[in-house]
């Protein structure tokens, strides 16, 4: 199993670490006992435009790298926009990932989505597309 | 600073005088040891002599070594050779929860095959539980596994008194040595043992080279068939050069058994006595003294193996964790679960493993390295913020 050097890159000095106070939204995805816990900060000012992101990961290389290159991708982003960062952009941003590491693009993508529930549900706003994440272990058991 | 290999569990370089010694089996006598010429003779001469400095090490006798293409292939033959000698007799093996893969899939193989396991629980420290075994034994229980010392944790298990209980019963004993052998004195009549598997690699000696211990009058049957190479029983032309090199390695490392340990337990008890001192939140997987001279598993809570394993390597330290992230499956080592670790804990594990050929200076240099990069993680870990917001 190898990384590319994106991947490298992104978890050696990973981008947008961190908590926001009073964050615009709040998702986190994934569970301890499978090894990967994303959580997902995002500012959403008044246009509904993301103008910043943070986040916190526990988990892998890949993981890291992912929820780095993730963040990066929505900022900037309305969150009609931000919806349609899938996981394969995650990917192909990252010059891909090993196919064993493949999930954790998926929970990067996941964890945006939940990001972006919570502030659509604190503000009574509805995207087109977003479900409501699946409920999964957040807690330390 | 160089690259600093704390991994010696997984395996070794060949040693100097161990290359020195095999050079002249791979370019000059390469005779096959079957034949009648005096090449051949040369390589029949060196076999001998190697079979006798094998058995010399763990006191056994010289026609009861066998050579084998490393760790893996002794112990299936080991398994598979008396389940299938035995096969009237009884089909119940047991075994425990902490063996290496090469035990463990070998008994799923034969549970297919009608046989029937048992996997006994270890304790706390990974210590195979004697009650247990006891209350495991069946009528037909042909034969008991236990591994001498595992390769996780490090722990070193209660052989003889295993071996004591497997033959008051009539019971075959076999044990995984492949951590133990050149790092712990072993007596094999002493300890009971019938069957014990050695692997080349894990001391100094080249990949693909191992050898199988069999006490004589061991009913056992053929894993490799073809020729009639040692005694009929492993068929295949002898690998000479490696053959070779893992007589003169475990020579080599039993006689240094007591130096050895003496140094490479200083930089281990280091490692372990810093870091529980100086980074919170985290556990010794293990045994405190029942364990190999130079293993060193940690938990620390909150982060992820595999991170702490890039970190590592990125300041040129190769390291291993029991992180599933690095086992390639979902689930975190075996041998954490068994020891009761909490999945999120086991995947947070770190193992060093030392040999005589690191220093303090690359102990000390480790130690440094360790506790930014466990704190630069945790600094990222959503579960250490829910931690530390649950302490306030």
């Amino acid at each position: 199993m190898e990384y590319s050097a994106k991947v490298m890159e992104h978890f050696m000095n990973p981008k947008n670490v961190g908590q926001i106070e009073n964050a615009s939204g709040i998702g986190t995805v994934g569970n301890a006992k499978c090894g990967d816990i994303m959580k997902v900060y995002l500012n959403i000012d008044n246009n509904d435009v993301i103008n910043d992101a943070k986040f916190k990961t526990f988990g892998c290389g890949a993981a890291i790298a992912t929820s780095s290159m993730a963040t990066e991708l929505v900022k900037g982003k309305t969150i009609q926009e931000a919806i349609k960062i899938t996981n394969k952009a995650v990917m192909e941003a990252l010059d891909g990932l090993p196919p064993v590491k493949v999930h954790c693009s998926c929970l990067a993508e996941e964890a945006i989505h939940a990001a972006l529930w919570d502030y659509c549900k604190k503000n009574d706003k509805v995207i087109e597309g977003l479900k409501e994440p699946v409920k999964d272990i957040h807690e330390i058991e | 600073m160089n690259n600093i290999y704390f991994d010696n569990a997984s395996t070794t370089a060949v040693r100097k005088e161990v290359f020195d010694e095999i050079k002249p089996y791979l370019l000059d006598f390469y005779g096959n040891a079957s034949n009648i010429y005096d090449l051949a003779k040369k390589s029949q001469e060196a076999i001998k002599k190697a079979r006798k400095q094998i058995a010399d090490a763990i006191c056994a006798k010289s026609d009861e070594i066998y050579f084998t293409a490393g760790g893996s292939e002794s112990d299936n033959w080991a398994i598979k050779g008396v389940a299938d000698a035995l096969a009237d007799k009884g089909k119940h093996i047991i075994t425990t929860k902490i063996e290496h893969h090469a035990v463990l899939n070998t008994c799923k193989f034969l549970e297919k095959h009608g046989y029937d396991v048992t996997y006994i629980d270890v304790d706390e420290y990974g210590i195979v539980s004697i009650e247990d075994l006891k209350k495991a034994i069946r009528q037909d229980t042909i034969l008991i596994s236990v591994m001498f010392a595992n390769n996780e944790i490090g722990t070193i298990e209660p052989i003889e008194e295993i071996g004591k209980i497997a033959h008051e019963k009539g019971i075959y004993f076999h044990t995984d040595a492949v951590q133990a052998v050149g790092h712990l004195k072993i007596d094999v009549y002493k300890m009971n043992i019938d069957m014990l598997s050695i692997s080349g690699h894990k001391l100094g000696a080249p990949k693909g080279v191992g050898a199988l211990y069999i006490k004589n009058g061991i009913n056992i049957s053929n894993l490799i068939h073809g020729g009639g190479q040692e005694k009929g029983k492993r068929a295949g032309t002898e690998n000479v050069a490696s053959i070779v090199g893992l007589g003169k390695a475990v020579e080599l490392a039993n006689a240094e058994i007591e130096e050895s340990t003496d140094y490479i337990t200083k930089m281990r008890d280091k490692i372990i006595e810093n870091i529980m001192s100086n980074i919170k939140y985290c556990r010794l997987n293990g045994h405190p003294t029942k364990r190999l001279p130079g293993n060193v598993n940690i938990s620390f809570e909150f982060i992820e193996g595999e991170g702490m394993l890039l970190l590592l390597n990125s300041k040129g330290i190769c390291a291993t964790s029991g992180s599933a992230c690095t086992s390639g499956s979902l689930d975190p080592s075996h041998v954490l679960l068994a020891i009761g670790l909490p999945h999120e804990n086991a995947h947070g594990s770190l193992r060093i493993t030392l040999s005589k050929y690191n220093t303090m200076e690359e102990v000390d240099y480790f130690i440094k390295e360790i506790c930014g990069i466990v704190s630069r993680l945790r600094d990222m870990s959503p579960l250490y913020e829910q931690f530390l917001e649950r302490q306030k």
